[in-house]
């Protein structure tokens, strides 16, 4: 299987070692995993702004540099849920469509489709508090949202972290509350997006998490520039990082 | 253009009062996990869900059948049944009646759709007085605020705010802010009116096209009581609240009060089929834009709502910036997708007033696609030039940019150095909101793409 790897415009910028994690877990799998070296960003940053027009011309090269691959992967449920579910600024041909249909984000992919059964080389020590994205969550259905009381819980991410030798996961009092970053969101609503920021990662902090993980990093992005300001003693890490034996 | 409201500046002044923030936060999260248990305990919640939608789509694709049918079988019990177009043809119709009928004072139940309507103002600009006989739609006519909430119209406030307007308005003691003795004194004060009054005014949760009846949800039975004194009752109802069959009911009430406060049932669930003995019975059946909206690909889905409030508990954005924040009749997720179709220019920001977290969507009882419809206002907004300029430069130049690589990588490497170099004052200042609560990212020795050059790239590619 020819696995593409997609790593975000944002995360190639400032958290290379995400991209690295992702790569190197892919291939203790046995995956053979090529990195387009011409890729950009998935669009997302313009289209959520409506602006259409402006997204159309970068989804057409995403769709370019990914059309040859038989899986795309990318550690951003966020990313991943605007190529599958909204990428349509840009014309529906049928390598449009293929890629669309084959991108998958890294922790459904490690869970479904290869099924991992365990990570032996991953073992991290810590008290960790899961933060699941809105894109995870209620676009791409890693977890059960906390809205539908009446179906049974999974997580996808926890079933996978609950693999990873020595990781306490903290539960907090609001499982899965947006982060408030929402992309421009952070910026031109800049009071509710940094209130939202601030009363999640207190809600981490309150239950003892000495981490925030998260497969979203744009997330964590947020989160960290909110911790930093606060100067509280909390750490982020992409779940990539841990599964792949990050040693803190 | 005309200005839009602008409900991120509105927001910033809400949660720059700490403490009406952190309330309001606190209790509407707390409607929210009330109805979550409400839920839990219908086994069948989503079948009922899903039942609920199909009837109201249903419903509201044969909907001028349903309203012929109603019309007439409300017409037979003595109902008197009239049409409006809009909020003026709504008002005067109202008027109309009540000056017919020499009406100098009027008490009305909770209806967001005479709030749409402006319906009060109009009325009091022509001599009637216009009492709100629900608790909290009284605390704001009195704090001349439209409702924050659709169920609970006063949340924004605090009880030292009711005290204070209290105190104010009715001389009760401004000291005393126990919610006990604040509601006695509304209530010593209130009641006189409620019987003086000439007419009510209701609006409707449900109408019923098989019976021509129609149903009153309150928690203060204070419909009950308009509907019981004078001998003129009028009722507003837009035509999207229409349902088939009065065993249709038996769906939409098990949903509604679970869904707003996680209550079981409203405490009175108020049925009305034809005048009383000796009175009156109106009923105003009002389109404002609905008829526009059911031929919307897009939106029409919106018309299922009903109006429980459920999307604004849960929603991160409207709990921290309380519904006046929003400057609209509706405000949380359903008034983000509700008012841009009541006038575009200047409810354009309202789409943007989100972090697409899709909450909504997921406590809707009728299944409402909320946060796809909060997504689909933005590209409306954008396509007909309405974004902000900055932001439309900003998004074209980003387009251009990470449209083609050589340009992205090198904007990604400036980005990187300006990050890296620039002293604190040139990152953090009035040009960077980011900067205002949060610490940028640092600058990893290198990209990702740089280390993949290292490490991985084999021989041949760039």
């Amino acid at each position: 299987m020819k696995v593409g790897l997609f790593v975000p415009c944002y995360v190639d910028a400032f958290f290379p070692e995400v991209g690295v994690a992702s790569l190197e877990l892919l291939e203790r799998f046995g995956c053979s995993v090529e990195y387009p070296l011409d890729q950009t960003c998935c669009g997302q940053p313009m289209a959520n702004s409506g602006c259409q027009d402006d997204a159309a011309g970068t989804e057409a090269h995403f769709i370019r540099c990914f059309q040859n691959f038989d899986v795309v992967v990318g550690p951003s449920a966020s990313c991943v849920h605007h190529v599958r579910f909204h990428l349509d600024a840009t014309q529906q041909t049928p390598a449009a469509r293929k890629v669309r249909g084959t991108t998958r984000e890294l922790v459904e992919f490690l869970h479904d489709d290869l099924e991992v059964a365990a990570f032996p080389w991953a073992a991290f020590p810590h008290k960790v508090g899961l933060h699941n994205s809105c894109s995870a969550v209620r676009g791409l259905g890693h977890e059960c949202p906390s809205e539908r009381v009446d179906a049974p819980f999974f997580s996808k991410t926890r079933a996978l972290l609950g693999k990873v030798r020595g990781l306490e996961l903290v539960e907090i009092d609001r499982r899965d509350e947006c982060c408030g970053f929402g992309g421009s969101f952070c910026v031109t609503d800049e009071a509710v997006s940094a209130k939202m920021g601030s009363d999640r990662v207190h809600d981490f902090h309150r239950h003892g998490a000495e981490y925030i993980a998260s497969a979203d990093m744009s997330c964590l992005l947020h989160m960290k520039g909110v911790i930093d300001r606060l100067g509280l003693p909390l750490k982020v890490i992409h779940v990539a990082q841990i599964l792949n034996g990050a040693a803190r | 253009m005309m200005r839009p409201v602008d409900p991120e500046a509105r927001a910033a002044h809400f949660i720059g009062r700490e403490e009406h923030e952190s309330t309001h936060d606190r209790v509407v999260w707390g409607m929210r996990q009330h109805r979550d248990k409400a839920v839990a305990g219908v086994p069948e919640w989503e079948q009922l869900r899903e039942l609920a939608s199909q009837i109201k789509e249903h419903t509201l694709t044969h909907l001028d059948r349903y309203l012929e049918q109603f019309e007439e079988n409300a017409t037979r019990l003595g109902t008197q049944v009239h049409w409006a177009r809009d909020p003026e043809e709504h008002n005067t119709v109202v008027h109309e009646i009540l000056a017919a009928h020499g009406v100098r004072s009027l008490i009305k139940s909770k209806s967001m759709l005479q709030e749409e309507c402006g319906m009060t103002p109009f009325l009091e600009e022509r001599g009637i007085a216009v009492t709100e006989s629900d608790l909290g739609d009284r605390i704001q006519q009195l704090s001349h605020e439209p409702p924050s909430h659709i169920v609970v119209p006063a949340i924004h406030k605090l009880r030292t705010d009711v005290a204070h307007l209290f105190a104010r308005e009715i001389g009760s003691n401004p000291d005393d802010t126990d919610p006990h003795y604040l509601t006695e004194a509304m209530r010593g004060n209130a009641r006189p009116r409620f019987l003086a009054a000439d007419a009510a005014m209701t609006g409707a949760n449900f109408a019923v096209a098989e019976t021509g009846g129609f149903v009153v949800c309150t928690n203060e039975g204070n419909a009950d009581i308009g509907a019981s004194v004078p001998p003129l009752h009028i009722a507003s109802i837009g035509i999207e609240k229409l349902i088939p069959r009065a065993g249709d009911l038996g769906v939409f009430i098990r949903m509604l009060s679970r869904s707003a406060l996680g209550t079981a049932i409203t405490q009175y669930t108020s049925h009305f089929h034809g005048p009383r003995r000796g009175g009156e019975l109106h009923v105003v059946l009002v389109d404002h834009t609905r008829s526009e909206r059911l031929g919307s690909p897009d939106f029409w889905h919106v018309l299922k709502c009903i109006r429980c409030g459920a999307c604004m508990n849960t929603c991160p954005v409207y709990r921290r910036s309380g519904g006046l924040s929003y400057g609209a009749t509706y405000s949380g997720p359903i008034g983000v997708i509700l008012d841009p179709g009541f006038d575009l220019e200047k409810y354009r920001e309202l789409p943007f007033h989100s972090s697409l977290c899709g909450s909504c969507t997921e406590v809707c009882p009728v299944k409402i696609d909320i946060s796809d419809q909060i997504y689909k206002w933005r590209r409306v907004v954008a396509a007909k030039g309405m974004l902000p300029l900055t932001k439309r430069v900003g998004m074209n130049a980003l387009g251009a940019t990470l449209a083609r690589p050589k340009m992205f990588h090198a904007a990604e490497s400036a980005a990187e150095v300006a990050l890296a170099h620039l002293p604190r004052f040139a990152l953090y200042n009035a040009l960077n909101p980011w900067g205002k609560q949060r610490e940028l990212p640092g600058v990893p020795r290198q990209t990702f793409r740089q280390w993949y050059l290292e490490h991985r790239a084999k021989s041949g590619k760039p």
